[in-house]
This record gives structure tokens, C-alpha cells and sequence, in this order.
């Protein structure tokens, strides 16, 4: 199965009597990078959680083109890629046994030659067998990103990329993320760094409270427009 | 069916290589259990004699104690780097991550039986040799039978701030049947003359309970993990 469009309808989610998302409804096309902004706690984990199909909205539903995430169920989840805030991976392993047994849980055809990509692409190819729990938070990061690249997924659901990496990873990662959007993978990116997030994104949704806030508009730069629909300025 | 069973080996394998290098549960799984066995020999051996029957109870006290650490432990794991949640998102049968989680769980507590079934023979001079097949038979069946409604409760309750006190409340009195299943077995195979027909009694009864237990779990697992 393959997508080239994902769409949130009205997606709400409350646990228990707490609202996390209400009303939340956007659109987005393969080539795009979304940015999702808000400050903590706004509900960007949320929607990325949902998103991956992890969590089920509890009104509203995302279509992932023709397909909805109870429909295509595996299939689906073969087409998604999630960084998350935690990074996914066993520190007790090394960094190739990590991304190899993705590979092989994602049943890659050719698993040994997507890990040796991704320890590459990582920039990890010298530190591969040694354990993850050794590694600083950028190379972990690095490895993470990797990890979610494994099997090229169209949609790549991405939370805090940017954290704990120096200013030239910034730049590899900015980099890496232009040319899956030029490849035609569909990417979301919940982040607060505005000034890397500028460089990156084609479109972005403000989230305040659960909701989406009103895009001040396209004429200002990022960060004015941010405060402007966070309502502080 | 082949999807499936190769899912399971991954995870199983994966669990056992975080295991062998980290030697975290089975360590402290050891070292408790055999604690427990301990202080009731402390306690109950008076002047080398052990007070009959008690043998089996221990043995399986130790084992379900023992079990519980573990099980909390193995998804403990899970959550701290969120790992579960790459688990769930692979396009992989999500009984099969289950049924791996299960079997790594299953080969744990089969070490820490082996150590303690040695120690209760020492200690409690229990016939442990006396029908080995049997009793193999019956702690392999009754640690199914408790770590696959084990298994299913610590993944269920990986999120829950409580997990550690709402295990072991969810999952004692659900599995006190496979419990006496395997104290009665045990406690016939453990006599002087060795009551096989009983033993195999209860065995049939903690086959049953697996098949319940496992068809559940599996049957339930997916639709739990997904919130």
C-alpha cells in the first residue's frame, strides 16, 4: 500500500475528563514538511502519537489517502517512520544489533545492506559494534533517526529531531530531511527550535491548548508569527 | 504462521542478548528466590527434618515471587526508552511480539527453576529425581500457565504509575489456580512413594489452564496494547 496524502478530520483526544486535542483538522501532500509548534504541553506528541496509529482519536479520523489506520493496520504501519522523544533503542545493544533487528522485525529484504546504509547515513559506520549505552545523545539521536529510515517510510512522524545535536548534525539532519521531501516522503515535525524549524518546513500549524491556533500569516518570519498566534505578542 | 514465529525469535533474541549483557533480572530473580527458599528452611527444618509436604509449596512460592520481579523488570525495559512503542508500530504480528515476550519470560524462569529445584531437594531432601520427566512436566506447564496472564498484565500496565503494586494484585489471584495445580503436582511427585497418577492429574489441569490462558492473551493482547 503507499499514500501520498495524510489528512486529520476534526481529530479530538481526551483521557479521562482532560481534553489533549480537540477539533484538530489539517492536510498534508508527499513533498511537504508540516511543522507542528506549540509550546509544552499544546498536544504536538499527541497528534504525533495518533498519527503513527498508536493512540486512537477519540472524535474525528486521519486518512492516510484512501486509507484509515484500522483498515490498513500492518500494512499502514510498514509506511510510517516515528522518532519519538525517547529514542527507541536498547542501550544494551550495539548500534548495528539495534538497527539490525528493525531491520528485520520491518522484514527488509535485504536487511544487512539497509543497516550498513543506516550506520553511514549516521555517521556511525567506526562506532557500530559498540553498545548504544556508551553513546553521547547525538549519536544516539543520529542512530534514532536511522532507526526510523530503516525501511523508507512515506510518512515520517518526527518529535523533537533537533535536541541534543551539535550545530553541524543540525545542518546533516536539515539536510537529510530536504532530501526525503524532495524524494517524496510526507514528513510532520514537532519541534520548538523556530530557527532551525524555519530553514526546514514548507507549512506549519501553531498548537495551543489542543487546538490548532490561528496562522498569523505568511509575511512574517517564524518566530513572530509563532508569538503572534500563541498570543503573546 | 511463519511471519509469526519469526517475529517471536526476534524479540526473544533480543531480549536475551539485553539479558546476557546486562544480567539484570536473572540476577536479581536468583538471588531473590533463592532467599525465599532459605529463610523457610530457616524456619521450618527443625533438627534436619522438614515438615512433609512443604517442599512443593515453597518451591512454587519462590517461583511466583521470583516470576513477578522478573515480569515487571522485562517491561520495565520496554518503557524507559519508549522501545515498546517501536514494537508496536513494526509491521509485525502483535501476538507474535507477545509470544516473544512470553518465551524470553518462559527460558528465565525455567533457569531460576532449575537452581531452585536443586536447592529445595538439598535443602528439604524432596525427591526431586524421583519422576523427573513429571515434574519438568508440571513446572514447565504451571510457569506457562502463570507467565503468559503475567505477561499480558506487566505489558497492559507498562504505563501505570502503580504497575509495580497493580501486578501482582491483578495476577495472584487470577493464577491461583494454575498455583495449587502445581503444589498438588508437585506435592505428589514429592512424597516417598511417588503418586504419578495424581501427578498427572494435575498436569492435565495445568494444561487446560494454558490453553485458556494463552488463547486470552493472545486474543486480547493487540486490542489492549492499543489505547
Amino acid at each position: 500500500m503507499d499514500f501520498t496524502r495524510l489528512a486529520a478530520i476534526d481529530v479530538g483526544r481526551h483521557f479521562g475528563r482532560r481534553k489533549a486535542l480537540s477539533q484538530i483538522t489539517f492536510e498534508c501532500r508527499a513533498g511537504e514538511i508540516l511543522g507542528l509548534l506549540g509550546p509544552n504541553g499544546a498536544g504536538k506528541s499527541t497528534l504525533l502519537s495518533i498519527l503513527a496509529t498508536l493512540l486512537t482519536p477519540s472524535t474525528g479520523r486521519v486518512e492516510y489517502g484512501t486509507f484509515s489506520a484500522d483498515s490498513a493496520g500492518a500494512a499502514l504501519r510498514s509506511r510510517l517512520g516515528l522518532l519519538g522523544h525517547d529514542l527507541y533503542l536498547y542501550p544494551e545493544l550495539t548500534a548495528r544489533e539495534n538497527l539490525m533487528f528493525f531491520a528485520q522485525l520491518y522484514a527488509l529484504s535485504e536487511p544487512a545492506r539497509a543497516v550498513a546504509e543506516g550506520l553511514e547515513h549516521a555517521a556511525l559506520s567506526g562506532r557500530a559494534d559498540d553498545q548504544v549505552g556508551g553513546f553521547s545523545r547525538g549519536m544516539r539521536q543520529r542512530l534514532a533517526l536511522e532507526r526510523a529510515l530503516l525501511h523508507k517510510p512515506r510518512l515520517l512522524l518526527l518529535d523533537e529531531p533537533f535536541t541534543g545535536l551539535d550545530q553541524a548534525s543540525v545542518a546533516a539532519l536539515s539536510a537529510r530531511l530536504k532530501g526525503l521531501r524532495d524524494q517524496g516522503s510526507l514528513i510532520v515535525l514537532a519541534t520548538h527550535d523556530l530557527d532551525v524549524a524555519e530553514d526546514v518546513i514548507s507549512r506549519s500549524l501553531f498548537l495551543r491548548d489542543g487546538r490548532l491556533a490561528r496562522d498569523p500569516g505568511p509575511a512574517r518570519d517564524l518566530r513572530t508569527r509563532y508569538l503572534q498566534a500563541m498570543g503573546q505578542s | 504462521m511463519k511471519a509469526f514465529l519469526r517475529v517471536a525469535w526476534l524479540v526473544v533474541r533480543k531480549d536475551l542478548t539485553v539479558e546476557i549483557r546486562s544480567l539484570e533480572i536473572l540476577s536479581t530473580t536468583v538471588f531473590f528466590a533463592v532467599t525465599v527458599v532459605l529463610v523457610f528452611s530457616f524456619g521450618l527444618i527443625k533438627e534436619g527434618r522438614a515438615p512433609e509436604d512443604v517442599a512443593a509449596a515453597i518451591l512454587w512460592i519462590a517461583m511466583a515471587f521470583a516470576g513477578t520481579l522478573a515480569l515487571g523488570r522485562t517491561f520495565d525495559r520496554e518503557r524507559q526508552n519508549e522501545t515498546l512503542r517501536a514494537l508496536l508500530l513494526a509491521p509485525a504480528d502483535r501476538p507474535a511480539l507477545y509470544a516473544g515476550k512470553l518465551l524470553g519470560m518462559l527460558f528465565l524462569l525455567a533457569l531460576v527453576e532449575v537452581l531452585l529445584v536443586l536447592l529445595v531437594g538439598l535443602l528439604f531432601q524432596a525427591p526431586v529425581f524421583s519422576s523427573p520427566a513429571l515434574l519438568i512436566a508440571l513446572l514447565v506447564s504451571g510457569s506457562l500457565g502463570f507467565a503468559s496472564v503475567g505477561t499480558l498484565f506487566a505489558a497492559m500496565l507498562v504505563r501505570a504509575r502503580s504497575r509495580d503494586v497493580l501486578l501482582p494484585i491483578l495476577l495472584y489471584p487470577i493464577t491461583v489456580p494454575v498455583m495449587i495445580a502445581g503444589v498438588r503436582g508437585t506435592a505428589a511427585l514429592f512424597q516417598a512413594a511417588p503418586d504419578e497418577v495424581m501427578a498427572r492429574f494435575w498436569l492435565a489441569l495445568l494444561l487446560f489452564f494454558d490453553a485458556v490462558f494463552v488463547t486470552l492473551a493472545l486474543w486480547t493482547f493487540e486490542p489492549l496494547m492499543t489505547d
